[in-house]
């Protein structure tokens, strides 16, 4: 039996009689999160780490007099074994409903939807994969992490409700290195990533890696801190974006003043008209069910033309501030983020870019004034500086501090016309799932500072 | 009957050393690690329960060595079928890879030792009631909320309980038990179109071995009020200058500054250029070793794993190496990096004992333990008496650093200028920036032994894999002379 049926049956079979356990006023859901994943890191082409990893997580939400318990538990796979730890947990927080203040925002999905979804997929055979990775490690310095295998996210709960999702898939997210002429190391970053494994199309990512890498092989330009344009690269904003899930689009965040957008909350100010971010969950990369089970709308316009439209919203927030809410994750975070795409053509970028620097990647971002939208990160990997539409050289990395509105509000001049579609690459406590969806953009002006 | 605050499901017996003779015949040479770790998380806000939650971790980790190399498989099926299948997937990976292995493996990387280390505490969990405690970080959150321009005020407890085995087939059995706590008590202060943030230390920087014992309520209490306090100050304060000033640094930011520029730079398996497609390189060369003047003749950082109650202190890593107090920087000369014995091999240079996994799901790497500043001369009168026009910056709110650990910028929730040797004004929005070698020869002064302090985090991120693990920083006050120092605004 494959380890999506073994983790159904056991949540179903979990679910079931635990289920059956509880009285009258007891509510109860069931998280699963399941991964059989294979992690191979690499360095210089070699394998540094394998390690399998077989995990079945286990959550129970308990409701009962007015309070609320969560317990989470690693499955050992037997049933009678896991029941017993359930059962174990039940009792427990049978008793500590009893000891705990009343907790006033609690809530209870009403409607008993179902779903289930699995997407099948063709992972690499592990001596191909080798193969490729070791003539690669031949000719360039490669490093990086293969993640392949089965992730599954289900929830149950008393009252009926059952979602799963569940996928095969991997990414090979790497980075080659070289030394340029001036001695400095310089790297590129390729991301492969899909459901189905073809040979042809890592071996074409690798190549367009190479090609990439070599136009750091000249002597660095080493730029002054000050102001330039800059055209990012769609992984350099995806990197920004994701920022965006740490508060700043949260209700909840703004109303315990959290939030990085709150001038733009409170219409204070604007953003570009070129700019559009939305949940979107026809992406397919991603559940739509949240851990409660709930099921959000499969699109959500966020920021439209530059205009805040909706902030994400769990249940909980929802009662608190009584305010429709839009089944958010209990962070309120993107799960799910869909920049639209303006009118600049790929092949135009660097003649509109005219004169300044390319960003290929952006490292280590975090706000540095949370009440301004502002933010500090570095530059990383393929960022170049360009005169007259060309690529001169490559640059030494820079550190920059700067707003969000003023990065998708005053300097945007352009969006690109073609997205890119990123997988979620981390894999902290288990692997991610999701991705997102953005093009690049072009600035007029931005702020570097070291 | 009362309800106390530990839990104890029910759970399989689990024999790490039956495991290891379950598993013998699929290797040349096997060990286990077994991890189980409660962490609960209890959590008030505005005078209202936020959240109280147990999290459960226990499973096992399997190395198994065919022909000299390694392979890892990692599961929470305990019984005996699912760990020796665990073992013949790490056995065939390792059949697998041979071809394309970055090093050998040898067992001597795996000391043969036996040994043991029990968690301490004068209160363990089971001595304090659900309710109580609960109704003190209710209370904490009603003491945060001084007036209503509080409009956040959260209180939250970490406690953690963790067993750690590991057996290997040539002799290893190490077993250890931890206690721990972390804290975290914030205020969020609006009025005027203003917004300020105050925690106690930072929002995770309260993180020491211990149980409940480090839950001094009445002192905690009066902190919380300190803490409300300042973040109405902090409504009202000017910004922070733009401007080259000296700075002084409390030891809840010098936990931040050691951790970026010094922890993560000095890591073996950065240097060898594992971490470069995630957390980067290093500017750090093998040949800086013995070297470098990473410092001011004022800067001395051990690796300390035996300080007592800091985070990370530890008798053995989780290779089994046992581990000792170690100078990686004296009189500002950089001796040691930070890797246990696969890369102290693979580099021929002298390291630590720090090879450290975040649980039983993932393999161990070159983590920091506990990193400290050890202690100078200065008390904070000559420190303060010493600088003509600077900036005092507590508790870490901003970090960012470049892949190499050169350009930092990190940021502080709460500062005051000092002019003249005195504590002036409060600023809000405080932030610097510098370069990690040049800022390190900047030490001017560094505090006594009487205001050496011990914070952490639970949270550094590294490895692919993603792994968080636990680290612990110790230091006194530091003065750092001219330093880019600046404030917030759009």
């Amino acid at each position: 039996m494959s380890f999506v049926q073994t983790s159904r049956e056991l949540l179903d079979g979990l679910g079931n009689a635990v289920f059956g356990q509880l009285i009258s006023g007891e509510e109860l859901t069931l998280n699963l999160a399941a991964e059989d994943q294979h992690y191979l890191r690499f360095n210089g082409g070699r394998v540094r780490q394998s390690t399998r990893v077989r995990q079945q997580r286990l959550a129970l939400r308990y409701q009962a007099l007015g309070r609320r318990v969560d317990f989470t538990f690693d499955l050992s796979g037997g049933i009678a074994a896991d029941l017993e730890t359930a059962l174990s947990l039940l009792q427990r927080a049978r008793a500590e409903v009893t000891a705990l203040p009343e907790d006033a925002y609690l809530t209870v999905v009403e409607q008993v939807e179902r779903g289930d979804v699995h997407h099948e997929g063709r992972l690499p055979p592990l001596d191909a994969l080798l193969t490729v990775i070791g003539e690669e490690g031949r000719s360039a310095d490669f490093t990086g992490l293969y993640a392949g295998g089965t992730q599954l996210r289900a929830t149950r709960n008393s009252r009926g409700l059952r979602h799963v999702f569940s996928t095969e898939n991997f990414f090979v997210d790497y980075s080659l290195y070289t030394v340029n002429a001036a001695g400095e190391n310089k790297a590129v970053k390729g991301l492969y990533a899909g459901r189905h494994w073809e040979a042809g199309q890592f071996l074409e990512s690798l190549r367009r890696s190479r090609e990439r890498l070599r136009l750091l092989e000249g002597v660095g330009r080493p730029l002054e801190p000050g102001n330039y344009r800059v055209y990012f690269a769609p992984a350099a904003v995806d990197a920004i974006i994701a920022l965006f899930s740490w508060g700043a689009v949260s209700y909840s965040a703004w109303k315990k003043g959290d939030s990085a957008l709150m001038k733009l909350i409170e219409d204070e100010v604007r953003l570009s008209p070129l700019f559009s971010l939305s949940e979107n969950f026809a992406l397919g990369l991603t559940p739509r069910f949240n851990s409660l089970g709930e099921v959000a709308p499969e699109s959500l316009s966020v920021i439209e033309q530059g205009r805040l439209r909706n902030l994400l919203i769990n249940s909980r927030t929802a009662r608190e501030y009584e305010v429709p809410g839009n089944a958010a994750e209990v962070g309120e975070g993107l799960r799910s983020p869909d920049m639209a795409t303006g009118t600049l053509p790929e092949a135009n970028v660097l003649s509109a870019l005219d004169n300044g620097l390319y960003i290929g990647n952006l490292h280590y971002l975090n706000w540095s004034d949370l009440q301004h939208a502002r933010i500090t990160g570095m530059t990383r990997y393929a960022c170049f500086w360009v005169e007259n539409g060309q690529i001169v050289a490559p640059i030494r990395d820079l550190r920059f501090d700067e707003t969000l509105y003023r990065i998708f509000g005053s300097e945007l001049e352009a969006v690109g016309a073609t997205a890119e579609w990123i997988m979620r690459t981390d894999t902290y406590h288990q692997r991610s799932v999701g991705g997102s969806r953005v093009p690049g953009m072009l600035l007029r002006d931005f702020r570097f500072t070291l | 009957m009362t309800v106390s605050l530990a839990i104890e499901p029910k759970l399989t017996d689990f024999d790490p050393l039956a495991a290891l003779a379950w598993i013998r015949p699929e290797a040349d040479w096997l060990a286990i690690r077994y991890v189980h770790e409660n962490t609960y998380r209890r959590c008030a806000r505005n005078g209202r329960p936020e959240e109280n939650a147990m999290h459960l971790e226990r499973g096992v980790m399997i190395e198994a060595m065919v022909d000299g190399r390694l392979a890892y498989a990692a599961t929470s099926d305990l019984s005996r079928e699912g760990v020796i299948q665990a073992a013949r997937r790490a056995a065939g990976d390792a059949r697998a890879t041979a071809g394309d292995r970055l090093a050998d493996f040898s067992p001597d990387w795996r000391p043969a030792v036996q040994g043991c280390q029990n968690a301490s505490s004068a209160a363990w969990l089971d001595s304090t009631s659900l309710a109580e405690f609960s109704d003190r970080l209710i209370q904490a959150t009603q003491r945060l909320r001084v007036t209503d321009d509080v409009v956040t005020a959260v209180a939250e407890a970490v406690l953690l309980e963790t067993e750690t085995r590991y057996v290997a087939s040539h002799g290893t059995d190490v077993a250890q038990r931890f206690l721990m706590t972390w804290q975290h008590f914030g205020a969020i202060a609006q009025a005027g179109g203003e917004t300020q943030s105050r925690s106690m230390n930072g929002p995770t920087a309260r993180c020491v071995q211990g149980g409940m014992e480090t839950f001094g309520w009445d002192a905690l209490l009066d902190d919380c009020q300190r803490v409300g306090e300042q973040a109405l100050e902090l409504l009202q304060a000017e910004n922070c200058p733009d401007e080259v000033l000296d700075l002084v640094l409390a030891p809840d930011q010098m936990l931040l500054q050691i951790h970026e520029s010094i922890g993560h730079p000095l890591e073996l398996d950065r240097i060898l250029g594992d971490e470069r497609n995630y957390a980067g390189w290093s500017f750090v060369k093998p040949e800086d070793f013995g070297r470098l003047q990473y410092g001011s003749p004022l800067m001395n950082v051990t690796f300390d794993p035996s300080l007592t109650g800091e985070f990370a202190a530890y008798a053995y890593d989780d290779g089994g190496t046992p581990a000792t107090r170690e100078y990686l920087i004296r009189e500002g000369r950089l001796l040691r990096g930070l890797g246990g014995l696969e890369s102290q091999s693979r580099l021929g240079l002298p390291g630590v004992a720090n090879f450290r996994s975040a649980s039983w799901n993932r393999a161990p790497i070159d983590r920091m333990g506990n990193i400290n500043l050890e202690p100078g001369s200065a008390s904070m009168e000559e420190i303060m008496g010493s600088v003509r026009r600077g900036i005092s910056m507590e508790a870490n709110r901003s970090w960012s650093i470049d892949d190499y650990r050169n350009k930092f910028q990190f940021g502080c929730e709460y500062a005051r200028l000092i002019e003249d040797g005195r504590l002036t004004r409060v600023l809000k929005n405080p932030n610097y920036r510098g370069i990690t070698v040049p800022f390190w020869q900047s030490l001017a002064a560094v505090g006594k032994a009487d205001s050496f302090k011990a914070y952490g985090t639970p949270y550094c991120g590294k490895g692919e894999p993603n792994q968080v693990i636990r680290v612990g920083h110790a230091s006194p006050p530091c003065l750092f002379r001219a330093v880019q120092v600046f404030g917030g605004g759009a």
